[in-house]
């Protein structure tokens, strides 16, 4: 891999260029892997770099269906936090956050995190007590957590309407100062271009559309490119997760939901920070480019259509207008949904299944994004040593019959 | 005058209706039926911003909603509108508008230092830099390329502008009134259907409005004028300009947003509503969007005067306007030449039409050459030159292959570029209803192809680019619209008599070489001229590996303006398919996605702001709380007094005076707003059965019983009273924020798995309004009130409900207790709540009748182990989680049962309902504080640190008038085998230790509820 730095960046410029390698290869798919990876997007890509350079594992294929980082990694909000309330939640989005602050360095690719502080607001004595309650377990479980008064919340974002005769005055909030955005694509294309060079095959159009079990085993899989070997085969298809699983027979809990998003016109810095509410349900950003970046909650519908209903933009814009009267004018420049995968404890599955070889990582509902390093890290460690990291063992497949469920719907403060 | 570069004649604009205006602070003067745009090329102003990256100077390029340079703020103060285009502003007098990309102006601009990195700046830039060392990123690089970004400003104030909401139906809707839209009308409107027309413009005619076109030998206008006039006359024709369909969602349902007071600027009515959206559902859908023109792109195409050959006819025909005084058309296309005729027409004059296509053989071709136009044929422009505004072009002759150019290369001098790569139909709102689209190699462009919901395309959004044609189309699909909606049969009115030139064919031309060795030809050469982005930085991006069209748009920001690249989408992919050689139809484009073109914030939250955000509930008594000086909370939807402070108390104060009321003498709540639901139904009982743990069959009439439910997964749902008022019928009470979800949850079991039950929920939480008289002294006050009521424990025994006159109004009185004290709550129907409350605390009075508030009943509550739904529970807490095994009945089914026989359900560890009585008695614990086992070495900080085992945390915490000491409830695991031990609350700097106790602290023996 050649490694990118304004220096290169400087001797490329002289020649116009012309010498910038691809940032991975573009491999016919060959016969057989020791594991097939499927989806490519940020989640399966970062388990195919880790597979790589945690386990030495390489002889790896990610099979993507479409283009790289097109489901869920390129149509999120990419808020990155880990101030999840309890302990099994808390651990796995902490190890991804403290992937995340060292990522850029790590792939050479600059993802642009932004730790700019994630605010979570707090309207009414139930959000308080369930914000203090998220503080104190986040402090004792190692992560920063702070609590703000509504005076400080202005203070720290100026814009945010904290009138005490607004229909949910703002009467506190949490903050994650680590909590931030980073670029979406860039993931992708990081992971890529790291796992590549480290030797992993990633087919892009390339569809899996069977599963090939025998004696209880996965054998490979079968693809619009051809039937593909495998020892072992990963599931990180979010959105089609159990799609996926029910082609090795597998029924899973999920439920499949579009997730709407949006972003305004570009405008000069007016947001530094990200600002969630649940009570008044929208979260906003300010991306990098100007654009306010804004999601809400899940359409009800279940759906594979990567596209939402109208009332749910215009009711969230009305949340947005709660919180930021300002933005009155500013105006709706694109919106799009991903397709979410829900669990009924809204918490995600990453684990081995009752098939011998058959990996699955998926349900991560509205948590995906943040969650991609730490996710592909546990998942990389399932996969090469058949058992689960204790980081993500409490989320296996097994907690449904068990009832070990990690219910995230109550306890979470924003329902993603 | 409004302008040196006003045409003499001509032109849709009112000579005698002179406007002022402002435009980066100098004034300027338009005229009315200016666009923004038009009145500044009238001033001879085409230099109007900078580009995002380079600063390089950028002119006007469009005239409508395609063009990606001419951004603008319009309006100050609070009326500020960021990221205006200037081709859809229409002028008023006063206007005030700046551009959003320079500093200090656009022909003096500090930012255009930045063109001296631009070698550095190549797409994707900035993934490959900033990377070390790692807060750098955050501290310096992020913010400086922060500043450099965006384009306007926010407001900085909220919009004081108001937005108002429709729905509407249609039988047939048309989008876009332009030939082949009014033609759709028309032929939709006489078969009767209710049809509605919306066009973006402030006036019918679309194209026509800019074009010399001729209708049955007559001008295009007239035509249109009778077209408009026969729509406007017909009653069912909902006729909308100024509004633009932005969206098309499932099911034929689209979005409107209309304009109805931009263009009047602070002249606009007060009260008028700015904008108004509509949301329509038709049966039938015309879509006649017509087509966006592509610019060529060769090098230095971005230079101020370099203008689409159809916007240099929407200027110099619709607005009288001269884009310059010499002109230089560049095409690849025979519809070029109607500008370069236009342009001879009113005087300009005309250097030449360059024209890629070697052998041009067109009708127009040779009616130029016979006009005396010169045509280089089979030429290129490879660069153009100038500061400030382009000045002369220079022109070479292009090989067969386009790939390059040859020969001596000549310059023509000129100060506008009239440019013209062909046209693409506008399929936006087509491909968002999901309709798939098609390359059409001959018009090299994509067209529709297969439609998803009910939808026709016509005209030029179809790929038809005669007039001809769009009239022909357009009163085909509106007649069949019409049919298919049930009116008329489907017979198209006969199309209007329309002279079509015969065209010669498109040259499809995506890249013009400029003569420089091919890696180093690009650079210059801009596809999207609002990110900046150029045929060098597509071609980068394919080298890369980033070759799918997504990608290419992802890594380049290609397509990604606020103009969402309606000229740029379609060179950007014809220039990537060149790079990997690849067809075009191969690549395919992005997807499209609402809106068409941008949405304000505000219109999309319409009048859903400040008070009408959210419903607010109040009960009949509100006003009372009002007077009485009450502190309100936010329950759900509801206020409910929080407590009622007297004059120099505290909240603590008042809460504890309110609370030895209720304990000591007699207090009054208003308990209203628990949700309460008629359950009725010959299966009523058998059904609560299943909602509940306990059983609820043999529940006697008259009885009240406490219920909980659980969710499928075993966990605490709800609970509540509830009360078997007739054998089929039932009033179930909920917890006040959770009714509506509750009555949904019956709904689902009883529509989904249960449909043979026959049961009926009906909400009657607002119909009834609920007194709850509290405390010893609670019969002395409720006696007098209802002289009919025996209210001792044999004539109206605990958890029984009467039927009785309360101070003269039939209510029913359940006596029932929240509290632990003996109670009584009176219901009575709702528009007689407020006369009860006032009855309650007059009949009180003698007693000290105390109003108390939410507070005072969780302290009360509290004090006595019961449990609040949400606060004790979180979604992870069984019923014998919180000590409650006595309600989980071990004989029936019921929802949830199954999941109590998981294995984690008897989990030893789990958490369990607990009392605290902290260490001191003075302090209270924080809600939500988290317990250890034992006292952590150090204090708690900030940042983050090493984990430290919890075991539970406090979910709710008083001072306590009747204990004359703190007390908590609390979840810990294991923890009814950890009674008597002591657990720690590390808070940031200091740790409070509690001793863990039984989970109720008052009257132990229940004696208190019978008074």
């Amino acid at each position: 891999m050649r490694r990118y730095s304004i220096l290169s960046l400087a001797r490329n410029a002289l020649s116009h260029h012309q010498g910038w390698p691809r940032l991975w290869r573009s491999p016919e798919p060959r016969r057989a892997y020791e594991i097939v990876i499927v989806g490519g997007g940020g989640h399966g890509l970062a388990t195919a770099y880790y597979l790589a350079k945690e386990h030495g594992i390489v002889d790896v294929a990610v099979l993507e269906k479409g283009w790289l980082g097109g489901g869920n990694t390129g149509r999120n909000t990419t808020i990155i936090r880990s101030n999840y309330l309890w302990d099994e939640s808390a651990a796995i989005y902490e190890h991804a956050l403290r992937l995340w602050e060292g990522l850029s360095a790590d792939l050479n690719f600059n993802v642009m995190l932004s730790q700019r502080g994630v605010l979570n607001l707090a309207h009414t004595l139930h959000d308080l007590r369930e914000g203090a309650r998220r503080v104190h377990a986040n402090r004792l479980n190692g992560i920063d957590a702070e609590w703000l008064t509504p005076a400080e919340v202005k203070a720290f974002c100026p814009i945010v309407n904290v009138a005490r005769d607004a229909r949910y005055p703002v009467l506190g909030a949490t903050l994650q100062r680590r909590g931030g955005v980073a670029r979406h694509d860039a993931v992708a294309w990081g992971y890529a271009r790291a796992a590549d060079a480290r030797g992993v095959d990633i087919v892009q159009n390339c569809e899996v559309t069977g599963i090939e079990v025998s004696g209880g085993r996965v054998t490979g899989v079968r693809t619009t490119r051809g039937a593909i070997g495998a020892r072992k085969v990963a599931i990180a298809a979010a959105g089609h997760t159990s799609v996926l699983a029910a082609m090795a027979g597998i029924r899973l809990p999920i439920q499949s939901h579009p997730l709407q998003a949006l972003v305004s016109e570009p405008v000069k810095p007016v947001l530094d920070c990200v600002v969630m509410s649940n009570a008044v349900h929208v979260y906003v950003s300010q991306s990098d480019k100007g654009e306010l970046v804004m999601g809400a909650g899940i359409d009800a519908y279940n759906s594979y259509g990567q596209r939402g209903s109208f009332h749910v933009i215009e009711r969230q814009m009305a949340a947005c207008l709660e919180l930021f009267p300002i933005f009155g004018r500013m105006r709706m420049m694109r919106s799009w949904a991903g397709i979410v995968d829900v669990c009924p404890d809204a918490s995600p599955i990453v684990s081995k299944t009752p098939i011998g070889g058959l990996y699955i990582n998926g349900g991560w509902g509205t948590g995906g994004f943040k969650s991609t390093p730490g996710s592909g890290w546990v998942f990389a460690h399932t996969i090469a040593r058949d058992e689960p990291h204790p980081l993500n063992a409490p989320f296996s497949l097994d907690r449904f019959a068990t009832g070990a469920l990690i219910d995230e719907h109550g306890a979470a403060a924003v329902a993603h | 005058m409004s302008g040196a570069f006003r045409l003499a004649a001509g032109g849709r604009i009112d000579r005698a209706a002179p406007l002022r205006f402002r435009f980066d602070g100098r004034p300027y003067e338009g005229l009315k039926g200016d666009t923004l745009a038009s009145a500044l090329l009238a001033n001879g102003m085409h230099l109007v911003g900078r580009s995002l990256k380079y600063h390089r100077p950028r002119g006007i390029v469009a005239a409508g909603a395609d063009e990606p340079n001419a951004i603008v703020q319009v309006g100050e103060g609070a009326w500020t509108q960021p990221n205006a285009r200037a081709t859809e502003v229409e002028l008023y007098d006063g206007l005030v508008a700046r551009n959003v990309t320079a500093w200090p102006g656009v022909g003096f601009d500090l930012g255009a230092a930045a063109s001296l990195l631009s070698p550095l700046l190549v797409a994707g830039f900035y993934y490959k830099t900033f990377m070390a060392p790692g807060r750098w990123w955050r501290r310096l690089y992020e913010p400086a390329l922060r500043r450099m970004a965006g384009l306007g400003r926010a407001p900085a104030a909220p919009d004081p502008d108001v937005y108002d909401k429709r729905h509407a139906h249609a039988d047939v809707l048309v989008v876009g009134a332009g030939p082949a839209g009014l033609a759709a009308a028309l032929a939709a409107a006489r078969t009767g259907a209710r049809v509605m027309l919306a066009d973006e413009q402030a006036e019918f005619g679309g194209a026509l409005l800019s074009e010399g076109d001729e209708i049955d030998g007559r001008p295009a206008l007239e035509w249109v004028g009778r077209a408009a006039a026969e729509l406007a006359s017909l009653p069912e024709v909902v006729p909308l300009p100024r509004a633009t369909v932005f969206g098309y969602y499932d099911h034929n349902y689209l979005a409107i947003a209309e304009r109805r007071a931009d263009h009047l600027g602070p002249g606009a009515p007060p009260g008028l509503a700015r904008r108004r959206l509509w949301r329509v559902r038709a049966r039938r859908v015309v879509l006649a969007t017509g087509a966006h023109e592509r610019p060529l792109v060769f090098a230095d195409n971005d230079r101020p005067g370099v203008m689409l050959a159809s916007a240099v006819r929407a200027y110099l025909n619709r607005y009288a306007v001269a884009p310059g005084r010499r002109a230089v058309v560049f095409t690849n296309n025979d519809d070029a030449y109607r500008t370069a005729f236009d342009l001879a027409d009113a005087g300009i004059e005309l250097a030449a039409v360059v024209d890629a296509r070697s052998h041009p053989a067109g009708e127009r071709v040779g009616e130029a050459r016979r006009r005396g136009i010169e045509v280089l044929a089979g030429s290129a422009l490879t660069g153009t030159r100038g500061r400030r505004r382009v000045a002369a072009v220079e022109v070479r002759r292009l090989d067969p292959g386009g790939s390059a150019v040859e020969g001596p290369a000549r310059t023509l001098a000129c100060d506008l570029v009239a440019v013209s790569g062909g046209w693409s139909p506008a399929v936006h709102l087509f491909s968002q209803s999901q309709g798939t689209l098609r390359f059409d190699e001959a018009r090299a462009c994509f067209v529709p192809d297969r439609a998803a919901q009910a939808v026709r395309p016509a005209g030029a959004a179809n790929g038809t680019f005669t007039l001809a044609g769009c009239l022909a189309e357009g009163l085909a699909a509106g007649a069949a619209a019409a049919r298919l909606a049930g009116f008329g049969d489907g017979t198209a009115p006969p199309a209007p008599l329309v002279r079509t030139a015969r065209d010669g064919p498109i040259r499809p031309l995506w890249f013009v070489p400029s003569g420089r060795p091919a890696a180093r030809d690009g650079g210059r050469h801009f596809v999207d001229l609002q990110a900046d982005v150029t045929a060098a930085d597509i071609r980068l991006a394919a080298r890369e590996g980033l070759d799918s069209v997504e990608h290419v748009k992802r890594y380049t920001a290609a397509g990604m303006g606020t103009d969402q690249g309606k000229t740029a989408n379609v060179n950007a992919l014809a220039l990537l398919s060149q790079a990997v050689g690849r067809p075009i139809a191969g690549t395919g484009t992005t997807t499209f996605r609402p809106p068409y073109t941008p949405v304000g914030f505000g219109l999309l939250a319409g009048r859903d702001r400040g008070e009408l955000f959210d419903p607010v509930r109040v009960t009949p008594m509100h006003a009372w709380h009002v007077a009485h000086g009450a502190v309100f909370e936010d329950v759900g939807q509801w206020k409910r007094p929080l407590y009622y402070p007297r004059a120099g108390e505290d909240m603590a104060a008042a809460v504890a005076r309110e609370c030895r009321a209720a304990r000591g003498g007699v207090a009054a709540l208003d308990a209203t707003t628990l949700g309460k639901i008629d359950i009725r139904g010959p299966d009523a009982a058998a059904f609560l059965d299943r909602v509940y743990t306990n059983a609820w069959a043999r529940l006697g009439l008259g009885q009240c019983r406490y219920g909980m439910m659980c969710g499928q997964d075993g966990m605490v749902l709800d609970d509540g009273v509830t009360t078997r008022l007739a054998p089929d019928r039932f009033l179930m009470t909920t917890t006040t924020g959770n009714a509506a979800r509750v009555l949904d949850w019956l709904e689902e079991w009883l529509q989904t798995e249960w449909p043979g039950l026959r049961v009926y929920c009906t909400s009657v939480t607002e119909q009834w309004a609920t007194v709850a008289i509290v405390g010893p002294r609670a019969r002395e006050v409720l006696g007098p009130l209802a002289p009919g009521l025996a209210l001792d424990n044999e004539g109206f025994p605990f958890m029984t409900l009467r039927e009785a006159e309360v101070a003269g109004i039939p209510a029913r009185v359940f006596r029932i207790s929240f509290t632990g004290e003996l109670s009584f709550e009176v219901n009575v129907p709702a528009w007689h709540g407020l006369a009860l409350w006032e009855a309650v605390m007059r009949a009180g009075e003698p007693f000290g009748i105390t109003p108390y508030g939410t507070e005072a009943m969780h302290v009360l509550r509290a004090e006595k182990g019961f449990i609040i739904v949400g606060q004790e529970t979180d979604g992870t807490v069984t019923p014998l989680d919180l000590g409650m095994d006595w309600i989980v009945s071990r004989t029936k089914d019921f929802i949830g049962k199954r999941s109590l026989l998981r294995p984690d359900a008897s989990r030893p560890d789990r958490k369990q309902l607990v009392g605290l009585l902290p260490e001191d008695p003075g302090e209270v614990l924080p809600e939500g504080a988290q317990l250890v086992a034992a006292r952590p070495a150090r204090a708690i900080g900030l940042k983050a640190g090493r984990p430290i085992p919890m075991i539970g945390h406090v979910t709710s915490s008083y001072s306590s008038a009747a204990l004359g000491r703190s007390f908590a409830l609390a979840l810990v695991k294991g923890g009814r085998g950890r009674i008597g031990a002591t657990v720690y609350a590390p808070l940031v700097g200091r740790t409070l230790a509690a001793r863990i106790v039984e989970p109720v602290f008052y009257d132990r023996e229940g004696k208190r509820r019978n008074g």
